[in-house]
C-alpha cells in the first residue's frame, strides 16, 4: 500500500487505489475460471472426438465378434470377457486382503513404529508406477509361481496394484464410525471382533464398498502391467478357466490404436466408448450405493 | 551356415507353380495351441487363426508377435508349440531347443520380397542400389540426409524405421544387405510391431523403412515402394519378381516351425492340417507369394 | 452376541457352571487371537509387496551390474542394449522421461493451481458441484485413452502448427500427460487451500485487502507446502506414465531438448522390451529390471520428498 508520510504534520496520505486493485482481482478471477474451464473444455473435446470416431462402429456385432484382420468384422468379445474375468478375480483377491489390512490398522495395531512403517509403506506403494507392478507380476506370478500368462496372474498383479487404494479407502470408512459405537459394544460385553463384526463394519460397509468399486474402476483401465504379464496379440476365444490366456479392453484398444489404418482407429474409439461406459457405470454405482446405504448414526 | 534350407537361390528355382489344395474331415477335439514369432509371418497366421477359430471353437489358439527371435525363445522352452519365422532357425537356437527336449520341424510356407518403403511425398527416390542401402544401414553410418545417399537428391532429413533385433527381417536384412548378421546402425526407430513402422514411414516426409511385403500391400495408399538394384537393374517386388527370384537379394522364404512332440496332440495336428490346407490361399491374400502345391502336400504328409 | 452376554454375566456370578463358562471364554479368547493374527497377516501382505518389488528389482539388477558398471549405466549417453556394439548408458531414457515430465508440468501445474484457487476461493456452490465431478472424470480416464487421443488428435494439430514435427514426438505425449495430471494438482492443491484457517483470511480482509490480495498474498503462501507437495506428486506421476508415451512419443532413445522429435522414456523402453519378449538370463532381460529399479527409485524419492515438504514446511496455526 502506498503511503507518503508528511513528516511535519504526521498525516499519512493513504492512496487506496481501490479501483485498480479490484480490477486486478476481476482479471485474476477470470484467469482462474478460464483455467478450470480449460479442464472442462479439454474433457469435452476428448469425449466428442472419441464419439465422433467410434460411434459408427458400435453395434451388437462389435460386442459379439472376435478381433479380425478386417476392421468391418472385428469386435471386442474376447477383450470384454477377459476384462470381466480379470476384474472379478482382482476383486476376489484384493477385497479380503485390503479390508483385512484396514481393519488391522484401524482396530488392532498398536501405535508403534511397525504400524507407522506399514502405513508409510502403503502410501508409498500407492505412488509406484503401474509398470513396476507389471515387472513384479512377471517375475513372481508368471515365472516364479509358473502361473503362466493367465487370468490369475493378471488378476494377482492388479490386486497388488489396487491394494493401497482399497486399504486407504477402507481405513477412511472405518475411521468415520464414531467411537461411541465401539464403546457401546464393548460396554455390553462383546469382544473386539464381535463389536467389529456386528456394529462397526456394517456401518462402515457402504464406504468400504464404494472404495472397492472405485479401486476396481482403476483396475479396469490398467494396461501396462497386463502387457508385461503377456499381452498375446490375437486372442479369439474367451477364458474358460482362470488359467487361460486372456486379453482385456485396454490392451485391445492399444493394439488397434497402434495400427495405421483409420478403420482400426475407429475400432479403438469404439472400444474406448465401451470402456468409458463401463467406468462411468461403476462410478455411478458407487455413488448411488453410498447414498442409498448410508445409515444415520 | 545354419542347418536350414533358407537359401534364397534354391527357393525361386523350386517355385514354378502355385496351386492350392484343400479338404479334410472333422471330429471334435479340444485343446490349446500357442504360436509366437515373426511379425512378418503374423498376417498369414492371424488370417488362418481367425478362420480356424471360427470353425473350431474348442481349440483355443493364442498368437503372439514377439519377433522371430522372441518366438524361438518361447518355442525352445516349450511355451509355444509353433514358431513363426522370417528366417531359418539358427544353430544356437536349434541347440537350445534340443537341450530342452523340443524337436523342431521346419516348414516353409511362402515367399516374401522384403520391401523397402518411403513416404509417398518422396518424389526423388524410385530405386536404391544395394550399395546405397548398405551405406545407409551399416553400423556407425553417419548418413542423416538424403543428399548424402546420392548426389542430386534433396537435403531432406532421413528418418529411419526398421525391425528390432528380435526380428527375423532384421537378421535377414543385415546379413544380405550389410553383409554381417545383426550389424546395423542403432539410431533408428526399432519396433517388432510392423504397424508402428508403417505409421512412422507414412508420417515423415524423409522417412525410409524396411519390413515384410504384406504390410505394404495392406497400406498401399500411405506408402511408396522402392525398387532395388542388385547390379542387374531396378526391380520392384511383386509376385512375379519374387517367384522367379528376380527381386534380389531380398527375396526370402517364410517358415513355421512345429515341435514334433507337440504333434502328438490331436489339436495341434488338427490346427497344422488346417494351416497347410489354407495357407496357399491366405498367403497370397495378405500379399506374400505361395509355394507350389507340392510343398504343402509334403507338409501335410509330414505331420500325419 | 448373546453368547458373549450370557458368558460374561455368568462368569461374574461364580458357581458350579464356572468351569464351562471359563472354557467358553477361553475359546473366545483364542478366536479373538486367531482373528487378530489373520488380520495382521493381511497387513503383512502390503509389506511383502514392497519387499517383493525391491527384491525382484535388485536381484536381477545385481546380475545386470555384474556385467555393466553402475557408472556407465548412470552417466553414459548412448542406450543401445540390443544392438552391437552395446551401450548401456541410461541417460537418454531419463532425458526422455524428463522432457515429457517437464512438458506435462508446463501444462498441468499452472492450470491445476489456478483451478484449485478458483474452486477453493471463488466458485459458487453450483459451479463447484459441476466442476468437481468433471475433474474426477478427467482423473479416472484410463491412460490408454489419453494415448489414443495424443496419437489421433493432438499430433496432427501439432504437425499443422510446427511442420517439422515427427509423427512420433514428445510434445504430443507431454500435453496429454499434462491433461491427465491436472485433476491431481487441482484436488490436492484445493485440499491445501481449504486447510488454511478462516481467521487468516478474515484478518487479511480486516486490514483492508481485496480478495485477490488475500488469496495471492495470504492464502496461497500459507498453503504453499501442500501446493508444492502436490506439484511433486504430479511430476512423479508424469514420470511413471506409460501408455500415452508408448503410443505417441516413439522408441528412439536420444538426448534431446527438442520436444518435436521422437524420444523414448524409461517406461516405454520397459514395454518395448517385454513386447519383444526377451527370455530369462540375457542381459537384455535384465535391462528391464535395471531401468525398473531406476524408475522405482526416482518416483519413490519424489513421493517421499513430497511428504517431507508437506510436513516440514507446513505452517502451523494454533
Amino acid at each position: 500500500m502506498s503511503g507518503a508520510v508528511d513528516l511535519r504534520s504526521g498525516a499519512v496520505e493513504f492512496d487506496v487505489r481501490l479501483g485498480r486493485r479490484k480490477l486486478k482481482g476481476e482479471i485474476f478471477l477470470w484467469v482462474c475460471f478460464a483455467a478450470t474451464a480449460v479442464a472442462v473444455v479439454l474433457l469435452a473435446i476428448l469425449l466428442v472426438d472419441i464419439m465422433r470416431q467410434g460411434l459408427g462402429r458400435l453395434s451388437v456385432d462389435f460386442l459379439s465378434n472376435f478381433p479380425s484382420r478386417f476392421p468391418e468384422r472385428a469386435g471386442i468379445k474376447s477383450a470384454l470377457f477377459g476384462t470381466i474375468w480379470v476384474v472379478a478375480f482382482t476383486g476376489l483377491f484384493s477385497f479380503p486382503l485390503g479390508v483385512g489390512t484396514a481393519i488391522y490398522l484401524e482396530e488392532y495395531a498398536p501405535k508403534n513404529w511397525l504400524t507407522n512403517v506399514i502405513q508409510t509403506n502403503i502410501a508409498n506403494l500407492a505412488g509406484v508406477p503401474s509398470i513396476v507392478y507389471g515387472v513384479l507380476g512377471l517375475a513372481v506370478f508368471v515365472r516364479a509361481m509358473s502361473l503362466g500368462r493367465s487370468v490369475v496372474a493378471g488378476a494377482a498383479t492388479l490386486a497388488l496394484l489396487i491394494l493401497p487404494i482399497v486399504i486407504i479407502s477402507s481405513q477412511e470408512a472405518i475411521k468415520a464410525v464414531p467411537p461411541s459405537i465401539r464403546e457401546a459394544g464393548l460396554g455390553v460385553g462383546a469382544t473386539k471382533w464381535q463389536t467389529l463384526q456386528g456394529l462397526v463394519l456394517p456401518i462402515a460397509f457402504p464406504g468400504i464398498l464404494t472404495g472397492m468399486i472405485l479401486a476396481l474402476s482403476r483396475a479396469i483401465g490398467e494396461t501396462a502391467p497386463l502387457i508385461m504379464i503377456g499381452a498375446l496379440t490375437f486372442i479369439a476365444f474367451t477364458p474358460n478357466t482362470p488359467l487361460d490366456e486372456f486379453t482385456v479392453l485396454p490392451i485391445q484398444i492399444f493394439n488397434w490404436a497402434a495400427r495405421p489404418q483409420a478403420g482400426f482407429h475407429e475400432l479403438a474409439a469404439a472400444g474406448i466408448i465401451v470402456l468409458l461406459v463401463a467406468l462411468l457405470s461403476m462410478n455411478a454405482l458407487a455413488i448411488i450405493l453410498r447414498n442409498r446405504m448410508r445409515k444415520q448414526v | 551356415m545354419a542347418p536350414s534350407i533358407r537359401l534364397p537361390v534354391v527357393f525361386p528355382l523350386l517355385a514354378w507353380l502355385a496351386g492350392c489344395g484343400g479338404g479334410g474331415s472333422e471330429a471334435e477335439v479340444a485343446g490349446r495351441v500357442h504360436i509366437d514369432g515373426s511379425s512378418t509371418v503374423y498376417p498369414i497366421t492371424e488370417a488362418i487363426v481367425e478362420e480356424f477359430q471360427a470353425a473350431h471353437a474348442s481349440i483355443r489358439v493364442a498368437v503372439g508377435v514377439s519377433g522371430t527371435g522372441g518366438g524361438f525363445k518361447k518355442f525352445c522352452i516349450g511355451e509355444a508349440e509353433v514358431a513363426d519365422a522370417s528366417r531359418g532357425i539358427k544353430a544356437s537356437e536349434l541347440e537350445r531347443c534340443r537341450a530342452n527336449g523340443v524337436d523342431p520341424l521346419e516348414f516353409p510356407i511362402a515367399l516374401d520380397g522384403l520391401s523397402v518403403m518411403v513416404n509417398p511425398a518422396n518424389d526423388w527416390a524410385d530405386c536404391l542400389t544395394v550399395e546405397e542401402l548398405r551405406r545407409i544401414w551399416e553400423p556407425g553410418s553417419a548418413i542423416t540426409s538424403w543428399s548424402q545417399v546420392r548426389d542430386g537428391w534433396p537435403d531432406e532429413e532421413l528418418v529411419l524405421y526398421g525391425p528390432g533385433i528380435d526380428s527375423g527381417s532384421f537378421d535377414y536384412f543385415t546379413e544380405t544387405v550389410v553383409g554381417q548378421e545383426d550389424a546395423s546402425r542403432a539410431d533408428y526407430m526399432a519396433s517388432e510391431d510392423d504397424n508402428v513402422l508403417v505409421h512412422g514411414v507414412s508420417g515423415d516426409r524423409g522417412s525410409l523403412g524396411y519390413f515384410g511385403h504384406a504390410y505394404y500391400v495392406e497400406h498401399k495408399d500411405v506408402l511408396k515402394l522402392l525398387a532395388i538394384d542388385d547390379g542387374a537393374g531396378c526391380v520392384l517386388p511383386d509376385s512375379q519378381s519374387v517367384r522367379t527370384g528376380a527381386y534380389r537379394p531380398l527375396t526370402r522364404p517364410l517358415f513355421v516351425y512345429v515341435d514334433r512332440l507337440a504333434l502328438e496332440r490331436a489339436e495341434v495336428v488338427r490346427f497344422m492340417r488346417y494351416y497347410f490346407t489354407n495357407v496357399c490361399r491366405l498367403a497370397s491374400e495378405v500379399g506374400y507369394v505361395p509355394l507350389p502345391a507340392g510343398q504343402y502336400e509334403a507338409a501335410l504328409n509330414a505331420i500325419e | 452376541m448373546s453368547d458373549g452376554l450370557t458368558a460374561t454375566a455368568a462368569a461374574s456370578r461364580g458357581g458350579p457352571g464356572d468351569r464351562r463358562r471359563l472354557a467358553m471364554s477361553r475359546a473366545r479368547a483364542w478366536r479373538e487371537r486367531g482373528i487378530r493374527g489373520v488380520l495382521f497377516a493381511c497387513g503383512a501382505v502390503s509389506i511383502l509387496t514392497t519387499v517383493g518389488i525391491v527384491t525382484v528389482l535388485i536381484w536381477e539388477s545385481i546380475g545386470f551390474f555384474a556385467e555393466v558398471s553402475p557408472w556407465e549405466f548412470l552417466t553414459g549417453t548412448t542406450w543401445t542394449p540390443q544392438f552391437i556394439p552395446r551401450h548401456f548408458g541410461v541417460l537418454p531414457l531419463v532425458a526422455g522421461s524428463a522432457l515429457v515430465a517437464v512438458g506435462a508440468s508446463l501444462v498441468a501445474l499452472p492450470v491445476g493451481l489456478a483451478s484449485a484457487i478458483y474452486l477453493a476461493e471463488y466458485a459458487p456452490d453450483r459451479a463447484r458441484k459441476i466442476l468437481k465431478p468433471v475433474l474426477e472424470v478427467l482423473a479416472g480416464i484410463p491412460t490408454v485413452v489419453y494415448g489414443y487421443f495424443a496419437l489421433t488428435f493432438i499430433t496432427p494439430i501439432i504437425r499443422e502448427i510446427v511442420p517439422r514435427t515427427g509423427v512420433f514426438n514428445a510434445a504430443s505425449a507431454s500435453i496429454v500427460v499434462g491433461i491427465m495430471i491436472i485433476p491431481m494438482v487441482a484436488s490436492l492443491s484445493e485440499d491445501a487451500l481449504y486447510a488454511v484457517p478462516r481467521h487468516l483470511r478474515e484478518a487479511s480482509y480486516g486490514l483492508g485487502a481485496t480478495k485477490f490480495e488475500t488469496v495471492t498474498r495470504v492464502v496461497v503462501p500459507a498453503a504453499l507446502s501442500g501446493i508444492v507437495a502436490s506439484f511433486i506428486l504430479a511430476i512423479s506421476r508424469a514420470i511413471g506414465e506409460t501408455m500415452a508415451v508408448t503410443l505417441a512419443a516413439g522408441a528412439t532413445p536420444k538426448m534431446t531438448l527438442n520436444p518435436f522429435e521422437s524420444i523414448q522414456t524409461m517406461t516405454a523402453y520397459i514395454v518395448q522390451v517385454s513386447l519383444g519378449d526377451t527370455p530369462f538370463g540375457t542381459i537384455e532381460y535384465r535391462t528391464i529390471f535395471a531401468v525398473g529399479l531406476l524408475l522405482f527409485s526416482i518416483t519413490l524419492a519424489m513421493n517421499i520428498l513430497s511428504r517431507v515438504v508437506l510436513r516440514r514446511y507446513r505452517e502451523v496455526y494454533e
